[in-house]
């Protein structure tokens, strides 16, 4: 079939069943701009490029599906670099389309020309530059299949301006084959075998949940596997939702903030099995000290986890899917009840030290403390939101609070901690899962990074609602300037004369200030169940720690307490 | 402790930044990287050296450059049977008084001069690093101007090649 390089895009976005992109027209892409207007392809506009990709990280993460990206040349690219990198961090499967200048004018320093490729090579998990018509078929099968196989990522592809414009006979290939690129699904059996041979002996063991268990929907096999054997779990901050607050064995999230049981467990296990986490240094803690008591045993698609941060005595290559299988029927060998028989002293243990210490705060104050917040909204919620965050302080109180219920529920940049993610991921999660219940978490500083996103929300009638943290403060930098460096409060007071209630209402949606503890509930529960966009400036106190906190290149249960 | 691993890679543009990228991104110790074409049009291949402390160290090498999507195959020729060599291009002071020593030294070496001028002569030496440094050493005495190295490329010995181990 003869078209032209604008519609073959066009073509091969419909045959990897894209519904819809988010895109920032220029000059680079007007001609496939043009082939979208006449195609009526869903198209969604934010107001910045920044908000382009995040929104299709965001649309990613709540579906599962591959987001999709489009914007131009020269600085619509550039302004992706911090969307790429946080979906690179955290393994979101995204295509990112952007325009080229004409290949008679790349290298020249040409008008609106960067090299994206060139600088996006170490936060992509491939990228292509097309100069030919003839390549974008190909490469465009090539970076959905790159981007949603073995360990997800982002994947971009750069496409000189007149190859959009160039015609070819347009043929989809039916398969891959790229001889570099076979992600291991089925890993070695034996690897499993061992690790149940390790279950048989060990008295403490750990289970220890990460983004890859809801990245590759393998929670529902996860419950399963900890129900039948009672051994006591805990997550990583991108494991969230991977196992209901209220399960039994669940013992919360560890780390930096994590609880005091979940920590302690660390250092007192004697088999730690780590599933889809990278043992990021925010969750060790002092590496060298982390699980010191313990083997360890680690389970992922990317070897190249394996020994990256974290010594493992097992591996246990391969997708989640198969393994978590293997794994399911091995231990159903023996009678659940002996397994939960031979855990019960260590899962007594840890529900001790929860009940002993477990996540408080000040709830007598008749100030609006953060916590209460969160722990109102998940209420009114049950549980069963999509929230998504910004970064710093409310990132950390939503974690601790929110009683999460389902996988790909919290959406939150983990690995970047990038500030000005919430409010355009909360839109792409939005569009991606109309019936469901959107919450931006943010704090005051990143409400702004990516404010003007709430235009995009109101053109839309975006149900999201957007609930700002209001301290006053770069809280968490705050934070640490309180703790570890004399209260020098150094540009991280942000009080502002700007009215949020009023730059929202500018914007196009609905707001509303809450100063009152008697207040919060009933508006809370208005605000969640409207039907449209809404923002909520709550003002809480200006110096409320996140706590428990284990101070950076700390053992983990040297934790500083709150209470 | 250096290891030297044959990297085969796609022909194809970009290639080689991705593995740069990463290996400066990573802070990967590399000693010397060197490509070339092969038996196969389509396939590159990298010999690169690599100075990891431990075993955990080379397996992320290998991993993180097993991950990108062109690299085809990494073997660590290290442990096995193999020929590395280097060629390096040294041009020396060649007064005429020290022609004759000079000379000599290369025919030692069996390297070979492959220009001379009234200042000058060009040696032409192929040999493991060892080889290459010692013989730089001796011809430091006559002054040298200038050095070029290709970096160590290697091959293992045996029938079997590197895309079927
Ligand atoms: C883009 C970016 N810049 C800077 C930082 C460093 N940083 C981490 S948390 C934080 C403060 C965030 O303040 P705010 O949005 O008000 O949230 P709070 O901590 O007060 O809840 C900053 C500046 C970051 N994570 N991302
Ligand atoms: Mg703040």
């Amino acid at each position: 079939m003869k078209m032209t390089g604008a519609q073959a895009v066009i073509e091969c976005l419909k045959r990897e069943g894209v519904e819809v992109v988010f895109g920032y027209p220029g000059g680079a892409v007007l001609t496939l701009y043009d082939e979208l207007y006449m195609a009526n392809f869903p198209h969604i506009l934010p107001k910045h490029e920044q908000g382009a990709i995040h929104a299709a990280d965001g649309y990613a993460r709540a579906t599962g599906k591959v987001g999709v990206c489009i914007a131009t040349s020269g600085p619509g690219a550039t302004n992706l670099i911090t969307g790429i990198a946080t979906a690179y961090m955290d393994s979101i499967p995204v295509v990112v389309i952007t325009g080229q200048v004409a290949v008679s004018l790349i290298g020249r320093d040409s008008f609106q020309e960067a090299d994206i490729r060139g600088i996006t090579t170490p936060i992509t998990k491939h990228n292509y530059l097309i100069k030919d018509v003839k390549d974008l078929p190909k490469a465009m099968k090539e970076a959905f299949h790159i981007a949603r196989s073995g360990r997800p990522g982002p994947v971009l592809v750069d496409i000189s301006k007149n190859v959009f414009a160039a015609e070819l006979d347009f043929e989809y290939p039916q398969a891959i084959s790229l001889r570099g690129y076979n992600p291991v699904y089925e890993g070695d059996p034996d690897s499993v075998d061992a690790v149940y041979k390790e279950l048989l002996k060990a008295e403490k063991p750990l289970f220890f949940v990460g983004g890859g268990v809801n990245l590759s929907d393998t929670s529902e096999i996860m419950r399963k596997i900890i129900a039948y054997t009672g051994i006591p779990t805990v997550t990583s901050l991108m494991g969230l939702g991977c196992i209901a607050e209220d399960d039994p064995n669940y013992f919360g999230m560890i780390g930096m903030h994590g609880t005091y049981a979940g920590n302690l467990s660390t250092t007192e296990t004697d088999l730690l099995i780590g599933l889809g986490v990278r043992f990021d240094d925010r969750v060790t803690g002092l590496l060298n000290e982390f699980a010191a008591k313990a083997k360890i045993v680690h389970f992922d698609i990317d070897a190249a986890e394996v020994n990256k941060n974290v010594r493992s005595h097992i591996k246990v290559i391969g997708n989640l899917e198969w393994s978590l299988d293997q794994l399911y029927r091995k231990i159903k060998e023996r009678p659940d009840t002996e397994w939960k028989e031979q855990y019960r002293p260590w899962k007594e243990k840890m529900v001790t030290w929860m009940k002993e210490k477990p996540l408080v705060y000040n709830k007598e104050t008749q100030r609006i403390l953060p916590q209460a917040v969160i722990e109102k909204i998940s209420e009114i919620t049950r549980g069963n939101a999509v929230i998504v965050t910004d970064v710093g302080q409310h990132q950390m109180w939503t974690a601790q609070f929110y009683q999460f219920k389902q996988p790909r529920s919290f959406l939150t940049s983990g690995g970047l901690g990038t500030m000005g993610y919430g409010l355009p991921a909360a839109m792409g999660a939005q569009v991606g899962t109309p019936g469901k219940k959107v919450i931006c978490i943010c704090g005051d500083g990143g409400f702004m990074m990516n404010c003007q996103e709430l235009m995009a929300v109101a053109d839309l009638n975006l149900p999201v609602k957007v609930i700002i943290l209001n301290n006053g403060y770069l809280g968490m930098v705050a934070q640490w300037q309180r703790t570890f460096y004399n209260q020098h409060y150094a540009h991280s007071c942000i009080k502002t004369k700007t009215d949020f209630v009023k730059l929202s209402e500018a914007m196009g949606v609905p707001a509303i200030r809450l100063e009152n503890k008697e207040d919060l509930e009933t508006a809370l529960e208005k605000v969640i169940a409207s039907d449209s966009p809404y923002l909520v400036d709550i003002r809480i106190p200006e110096d409320e720690d996140v706590l428990p906190m284990v101070p950076s290149g700390a053992r983990l249960d040297q934790m500083i307490m709150g209470g | 402790m250096k290891h030297t691993l044959a990297v085969l890679v796609e022909n194809k543009p970009g290639v080689l930044t991705h593995i740069s990228g990463l290996i400066s991104r990573r802070a990967f110790n590399i000693e010397s990287i060197a490509a070339g074409y092969t038996e196969e049009p389509d396939m590159t291949r990298i010999t690169i050296v690599v100075e990891a402390d431990d075993e955990y160290e080379l397996e992320q090498v290998v991993n993180q450059l097993s991950k990108l999507i062109d690299v085809i195959k990494i073997i660590d020729l290290t442990g096995q049977d193999r020929v590395h060599r280097e060629l390096a291009l040294i041009k020396v002071t060649a007064a005429p008084e020290n022609r004759a020593e000079i000379v000599n030294i290369v025919e030692i070496f069996r390297a070979h001069i492959v220009d001379v001028n009234k200042e000058t002569m060009i040696v032409e030496l192929t040999g493991e690093e060892m080889k290459i440094d010692a013989m730089c050493e001796l011809l430091e005495d006559y002054g040298i101007r200038e050095i070029v190295r290709t970096g160590r490329i290697a091959i293992g010995r045996g029938p079997i090649s590197a895309k079927e181990v």
